[in-house]
Order: structure tokens, then sequence, then C-alpha cells
């Protein structure tokens, strides 16, 4: 059996969106060069609607295919759609990664959910705290 | 095209090997444990073996127990030194950060049952002295236990001289030299050594099979009881056809050894010299004091699992000491034992070529491993910020 499925390798091969935004409206960053995975994500948004993102990942194979599947689910989409994708989605888009590899669909959510607070935040948007829970510890970032 | 660059994984068999099997599989099926005939051909075949390895190690035939693998008899080597030393309350040991884990696991069990060790820095060039060993050992010290050569960045032990240290301490020594027999020259008599492991699969014997040496004089504990194979130190029926196939590799992976060690090695050099080109990327262990067909970088800015797999794409197999491939948090404890640090760890390539390695793949690899770094880089948030200045370098 393969180490991924079909769709990880796709998006792992040939990514989408990947690049900068200049002058994005909203940047996040998640995740630790010394764990081995970090994803930068940059939002473009017009009318309450995600019109451009882009990602820049560095990590390992499911690291990059979970940005680049993040971003297609939210590209187009109400910044509503966009705040509740979850790992899950971005885990069942993918067809599934392996156990030690799900935190990879958790970067990527996390790094929207920055971008989409950085974007609040810039624009002294009014929001719910409690949709920005504080990013995850992982054990070998505190070594 | 396929570039097999992965030889300190695994060899493939060679054709010798599989030859000197096949008449252990179909016709030589015997116990040699039996009286009758048919168990005493293979208990003819079985000593022959021994023979034949033992001439080729420098030992004698008595002091060779044929095991599973290197893991085992690491394990066994560890354990009955162990027993040894604390029957003459002895519970220290020396050994170094960079061991293989069946070395590094066994001394933590150790540690848990109460003995002490000392991991011995190994420095940036991934070389330790037989001057650190000397200091380290003390009155309470039972075992050295120090690889010949490292399985990631391939750097060679000064062996013959830590061995002379232990034999005037009278401390015994153990080498996992797993990575270097039949790769380089071996001979446990020159090199001092009082007990030494072996993996057949390293230099093109099956897998599964290896063997302990053991010096005469030194009474090995069982880490399998059952059966009086390999006088009583490893109970099971001997796996006749792996053992031949070892044989077989063995001697032709030696007798070889004239001629392919300097071609291989002339293939590293060529290697390295092309992935140097690379900016910011570096050789990891000493460029010269190292096995024939190891090569082995970290590039700044990238995660060693993506590359290996673009670079599968491209028909290459090679390995990472990059945490995402082993299913673990932290990067190599060989490259952060050398000092890199955890994020540069991340980004590292282990390429092992053998004698049949060509040129013309060795500059595919070169051109395969410059383009999927360059693209990795073009999209690692890592690589913007060094480049921006907003990260600092570690390899210039």
């Amino acid at each position: 059996m393969a180490l991924y499925s079909e769709k990880v390798m796709d998006h792992f091969r040939n990514p989408r969106n990947v690049g900068v935004i200049e002058n994005a409206d909203g940047v996040g960053e998640v995740g630790n060069a010394k764990c081995g995975d970090i994803m930068k994500i940059y939002l473009k948004i017009d009318n309450d609607t995600i019109s451009d993102v882009k990602f820049e990942t560095f990590g390992c194979g499911s690291a990059i295919a979970s940005s680049s599947m993040a971003t297609e689910l939210i590209k187009g989409k109400p910044v509503a759609d966009a705040l509740k994708l979850t790992n899950q989605a971005v885990t069942e888009a993918l067809d599934g990664l392996p156990a030690h590899k799900l935190h990879c669909s958790v970067l990527a959510e996390e790094a929207i959910k920055a971008a989409m607070k950085d974007y609040y935040d810039r624009h002294g948007i009014a929001y719910d705290e409690s949709l920005f829970p504080a990013e995850h510890d992982c054990e070998s970032c505190e070594v | 095209m396929r570039i097999y660059a992965d030889n300190a994984a695994t060899t493939k068999m060679s054709r010798t090997a599989i030859e000197a099997m096949l008449p252990y599989l179909e016709n030589v099926y015997g116990n040699p444990s039996s009286l009758h005939t048919v168990g005493q051909e293979a208990k003819e075949a079985l000593e022959d073996a021994r023979a034949r390895v033992a001439a080729l190690l420098g030992a004698t035939p008595r002091e060779i127990y044929f095991t599973s693998g290197g893991s085992e008899a690491d394990n066994q080597a560890i354990r009955s030194a162990a027993i040894l030393g604390k029957r003459k309350g002895r519970t220290h040991i020396i050994s170094t950060a960079f061991e293989h884990h069946a070395v590094l696991h066994t001394l933590k069990k150790l540690e848990k049952e109460g003995f002490t060790v000392t991991y011995l820095d190994v420095h940036e060039n991934g070389l330790v002295t037989p001057e650190q060993v000397a200091a380290a050992i003390t009155p309470e010290t039972c075992l050295v236990t120090i690889m010949y050569a490292n399985n990631e960045i391939g750097t060679i032990q000064p062996i013959r001289a830590i061995g002379e240290v232990c034999r005037k301490a009278g401390v015994l020594f153990h080498t996992d030299a797993v990575q270097a027999v039949g790769h380089i020259p071996v001979n446990v008599v020159e090199d001092n050594i009082d007990m030494l492991s072996l993996s057949a699969h390293k230099f093109h014997g099956p897998k599964g099979v290896g063997l302990l040496y053991a010096k005469r004089g030194i009474i090995l504990s069982s880490l399998i009881e059952g059966g009086a194979q390999e006088r009583n130190k490893r109970a099971g029926t001997e796996n006749i056809p792996a053992i031949m196939g070892m044989a077989a590799a063995l001697e032709e992976a030696v007798r070889s050894l004239p001629e392919t060690m300097p071609r291989v090695s002339a293939l590293r050099d060529r290697l390295i010299a092309g992935l140097n080109e690379i900016p910011h990327g570096a050789l990891n262990g000493d460029a010269k004091t190292r096995l024939p067909g190891n090569v082995n970088f970290c590039f700044e800015g990238i995660e060693g699992e993506s590359l290996l797999l673009l670079l599968d794409d491209k028909g290459i197999c090679a390995s990472s000491g990059s945490a995402c491939t082993s299913g673990s948090l932290d990067p190599s404890h060989v490259l952060l034992a050398i000092g890199r640090p955890h994020e540069v760890a991340h980004g590292s390539l282990r390429l092992t070529l053998d004698a049949s390695t060509t040129e013309a793949e060795v500059d595919a690899i070169i051109t395969a491993v410059r383009d999927v770094v360059q693209y990795l880089r073009n999209m690692s948030p890592v690589w913007r910020e060094l480049m921006n200045g907003e990260r600092k370098f570690v390899i210039d």
C-alpha cells in the first residue's frame, strides 16, 4: 500500500494556489520550523468572499497537500464558510491521511483561521474570540 | 529509469548469494541437529559457512554465532557484557550519542536496570577519539560499544585505536559493524575487537541473518532459550539457506574490496562535489573518513520527506533523517548529535551508493536533487524568510 492516497499525491505533486499575495487582506502563519512544518496562508477578501488565496508551506508531502486542498476548499467561498473549514473536511477531501499525519490537516485549518483573524484585526472588524482558540502546542516545540 | 541510492537501508541480493542459497532451499533441507545423513549434510554446510565467514573477519569458527541480524547481535553482545560486568560489580558502559537504536535502546533499558552509560560526543565531524574513550573509562567500566561506521552519515570511527585503549584498560570492546563489513576492510584481530555485530543484507546477502563475533573466552548470555544451537547461545533451528547466502555474499564483497572501494569512493566524491554546488546545503560528517558509498546532506529551508517523495517520482530511491519519515516528532538523533539544529536536520538527504552505481546515475541524481530542492524552496515560507534576511542562515 502506498504511503498516501492518490488525492494526496496529486495535491502534493501539483499543488494549487502556491505563492504569495502582495497586499493581502489577511495573512496567517502556523507551525514551527523546529517541528518540521510551517504553513503560511494569504487571503484576498472582497465583499465577504475569499476572492483569492495562496499558500507557502515548509513541510512533508501531506503538509503541502493539506495546504493545497484547504485553499481549494475556501477559494471563492463566503468568509463564513471559510471559518467553518475543519481539519476533518480537509482530510476527507484528500481521501484520508495516515494517522501520524493528521496534524498536517489541523495545521491547514489553523493557518486559515489565523489568516481570517488577521483580516478581522487589520480591518477592525469585531468577531467572536471563541472562533480562534489558541494554537495547539506540540511537545517537540518545548524541547 | 530507477536509481537505487539507499544501500545503507538494504542492498539488492547478489546473484552469487542467491545461487549459494538455492541448493539449501531445494535439496539440502535437513535440520543440522538431526543425526541422519540429510541432517548431517546441513550441519556440514553450516560449519563450512562458519569457517568461511570467520576467516574473512580474522576470527576462528568457534567465535562466530549466527543470529537473525545486526539488531539481535547488538542486543546479545551488550546484554552479555552487562551481565559479565555486573557479576564483578562493574556497571558502567561507554558508548556514543549516535549509535544505532539497537544499541541505544538496549543501553536505555540497562540504565533502567541500574547501569550508568556515558554517551561520548561525536563532534561536528561525526568522529569520536580514542582519547575520549580513555578519559571516560573508570574502574567500574565493563563495556565500550562504539559503531564501526555510522549508518546515517557514514563516518568511520578509529576502531583499532579505541580497541587498543580498551584492551589496555581490561574493558570489553563491542562494535556494531553492520555498515562497515563488506564495505571497508574489517579484521577483529588487527582492530582489537572483542565483539562485533554484522548483518548480511547490508552487503548484498539475504535479510534476516547476521552474526555476532565474540572473542574466545567471552561467555555470552542467550536472548532466546530452547535448544543447543550455536553452542547453547542462540536457540532455534539455524537458517541454513540464509547463512549460506551470507557467507557467499561476504566472500564476494570482501574479495572485491580492492576494486570497489576506490571506485565507489570516487563516485561518492563526485556526488558530494555536485551537491556542494547547491547553495545553503552542507555535507554531514567528515568528508574523507567516511564509508565509500555514503553521502548525507542538509539543505536549508526544506523538509526531507517531500524531497524524498519528489525524488522517488524521478525514479531515485533515497532516505532522510527528517522526523516526518520516521513517524516521530524529532529528526534524526545522529544529525542532532553532530550539532545540526532541528530545523536544518529536517531537511536532510542520505544517498548511499554501491558498486553498481554509474557516473551517469550520479550526475542524474545531482540534477534531480538540485531541481527538487529549488522547487521546494520556492514554496517554502522558511526559505522566503531566509532570503529576506528575516531569518538567519545556519549553513552558508
